[in-house]
């Protein structure tokens, strides 16, 4: 796999529509004169971001740290549960509908009900909400993977009396690892997503989507705006960790 | 999935192992005696893919298996290899079981297609089955050293497979098949995906190999020209079920060696006309399906 870190050109196109587009942001909220809520302008809204720098800051840590937690629990569960059905056929086929009805269900839905069966002053909640909503994805995409294995490897590590586990770490696991970078770096947004909106039911204080409602609460639209783009950030920066992780780890390996 | 591989005691094994000081020291790598293999097919119809296989090859003869598209040579090589079971008769190799001498490491085996492991480089490629049997990591880069300069891949141990051209991926899956010094090697058309130079140049170093290991080789090709030149004797079998129609010696006098000077000879087009008059049956048999 060929990494295209240098590649200017293609950056360039996009960070252009992205000023262009705060340029017609802000000409159409002065020209229009649009009320802040409605939609606060950009300028507004980084105002208050770089104002209130310090509170962005700590909330983003305190969700940071759950989608984290949801991050490294999802994953490690939705590997370990992947490579066990690969394993067993009865629980691929069992888990199957779990994992469809799972596909379709809204996670952070669960909040109100988390918040009740755990306390409502602590974070466990949120990291499970989180943790939930990594799992699906990296499982869904760790099994296909792993079912990946082209044949001849499969009777090459059979011809060469390879155990169950030599097989699974010479063969198995590299083949789907492509696959597994694919779903956690998909589960890696979703879980900043996932953990932001849970706060909005209830919880704890702290954290980017806590302090979202509460500005909107009391009407300071654009500091609620600017906690959006705190949340916006955060989770750009779990999926960009996740990518360069994936590129890293895949081009030194050769494929 | 091989679980139960992994689960021998150490008891049996040293029962298999008396067993087979016994009798491998004087026993064929192959022996099949009326082998044959059925699949079973879509709703309850039956292949029979193999059918009365009686073969013997000598510890150091090189075989090769012949025969149109679909007449299971390929399925008698994974027979032997004991990735498939055959259905009815007895097949052993060295004497044992075919599963025996797969746990027991007998045989090195190449595919048609290479098969190699794209992440993992070419040394770590050959290395596999040494460092699947838990061989010292000074032993088996000394190996793959050995082996790269046998193949003439010195300069490339580093490189990906990606990077190499297929006959050179096809020499890196051959230095595997042989890293473990078998015996016995078996090869499934492992030269079908090259183009006629490569292939005619592989086969020259392939010939080349064998005569410096000493060991014997089941070849399975759809390739009569390949077949001779490569082969002590070639085992031509009929289109499905496949039956073995024909063996034919291939006996060079004058020269053991094969160079290309071979491919030029009158013994050389005599072998072939053979194997081709066996191939295609009775003069009015329907010459289709040798794909050559």
């Amino acid at each position: 796999m060929k990494a295209t870190f240098g590649a200017t050109k293609g950056v360039i196109p996009p960070l252009l529509l992205g000023v262009v587009t705060l340029l017609l942001w802000q000409l159409a909220v002065v020209g229009l004169d649009i009320k802040p809520f409605v939609l606060p302008s950009p300028t507004a809204i980084g105002g208050q971001f770089f104002e209130n720098m310090p509170t962005v800051w700590s909330n983003s840590l305190v969700t940071g740290f759950n989608s984290l937690v949801g991050v490294v629990v999802g994953a490690v569960l939705g590997i370990l549960l992947a490579v066990i059905a690969s394993l067993v056929r009865t629980i691929d086929e069992l888990s199957s509908a779990v994992v469809a009805a799972a596909m379709v269900l809204p996670i952070v839905a669960l909040a109100p009900v988390l918040y009740g069966m755990f306390s409502a002053s602590q974070q466990t909640a949120r990291q499970l909400v989180a943790s939930l909503a990594v799992f699906v994805p990296v499982y869904v995409n760790t099994l296909k993977g792993l079912h990946q294995v082209r044949p001849v490897h499969r009777d090459l590590m059979r011809a060469h009396a390879a155990t169950t586990w030599q097989t699974i770490g010479t063969v198995t696991m590299p083949t789907a690892l492509p696959f597994i970078f694919t779903g956690v770096r998909i589960a890696s947004s979703l879980a900043v997503i996932a953990a932001v909106i849970a706060e909005y039911f209830g919880g704890p204080i702290g954290g980017l989507g806590k302090s979202i409602t509460t500005a909107a609460a009391s009407s300071n639209y654009p500091l609620a705006w600017a906690y959006v783009l705190g949340s916006i950030i955060l989770s750009l920066v779990f999926y960009l960790a996740v990518l360069a992780v994936e590129r890293w780890v895949l081009r030194n390996r050769g494929s | 999935m091989t679980g139960q591989d992994g689960k021998r005691t150490v008891q049996d094994s040293k029962t298999d192992q008396m067993a087979a000081a016994a009798q491998a020291a004087d026993a064929p790598a192959v022996a099949a005696v009326n082998v044959g293999k059925v699949f079973d097919g879509k709703r309850g119809a039956q292949v029979v893919a193999l059918e009365d296989i009686n073969l013997t090859v000598a510890r150091g003869e090189f075989v090769s298996l012949i025969g149109p598209s679909g007449c299971g040579k390929s399925t008698l090589m994974r027979l032997i290899a004991d990735l498939d079971q055959p259905t009815s008769g007895d097949l052993t190799v060295f004497g044992k079981s075919a599963q025996q001498a797969r746990l027991d490491q007998d045989y090195g085996i190449a595919f048609q297609q290479a098969g190699l492991l794209p992440w993992r480089t070419v040394r770590q490629n050959i290395e596999l089955p040494l460092q699947l049997h838990k061989v010292g990591k000074a032993e088996r880069s000394a190996r793959s050293t050995e082996l790269l300069k046998l193949v003439g891949l010195t300069d490339f141990g580093d490189n990906f497979p990606d990077q190499l051209s297929g006959g050179m991926q096809q020499r890196v899956a051959i230095a595997r098949a042989l890293a473990e010094s078998p015996n016995l090697l078996l090869m499934d058309e492992p030269f079908g995906a090259l183009d006629e130079m490569t292939r005619e140049h592989m086969q020259g170093e392939l010939a080349h190999i064998c005569a410096e290991t000493g060991a014997a080789v089941v070849f399975v090709t759809h390739s009569i020209p390949e077949a001779v030149f490569l082969a002590d004797r070639v085992v031509v079998l009929s289109p499905r079920p496949g039956r073995i129609r024909a063996i034919v010696d291939v006996t060079f006098t004058g020269s053991v060696e094969r160079t290309e000077h071979l491919r030029e000879s009158d013994a050389f087009f005599s072998s072939v006309s053979e194997v081709r008059e066996h191939l295609h049956g009775s003069a009015d048999a329907n010459p289709l399906g040798v794909d050559n």
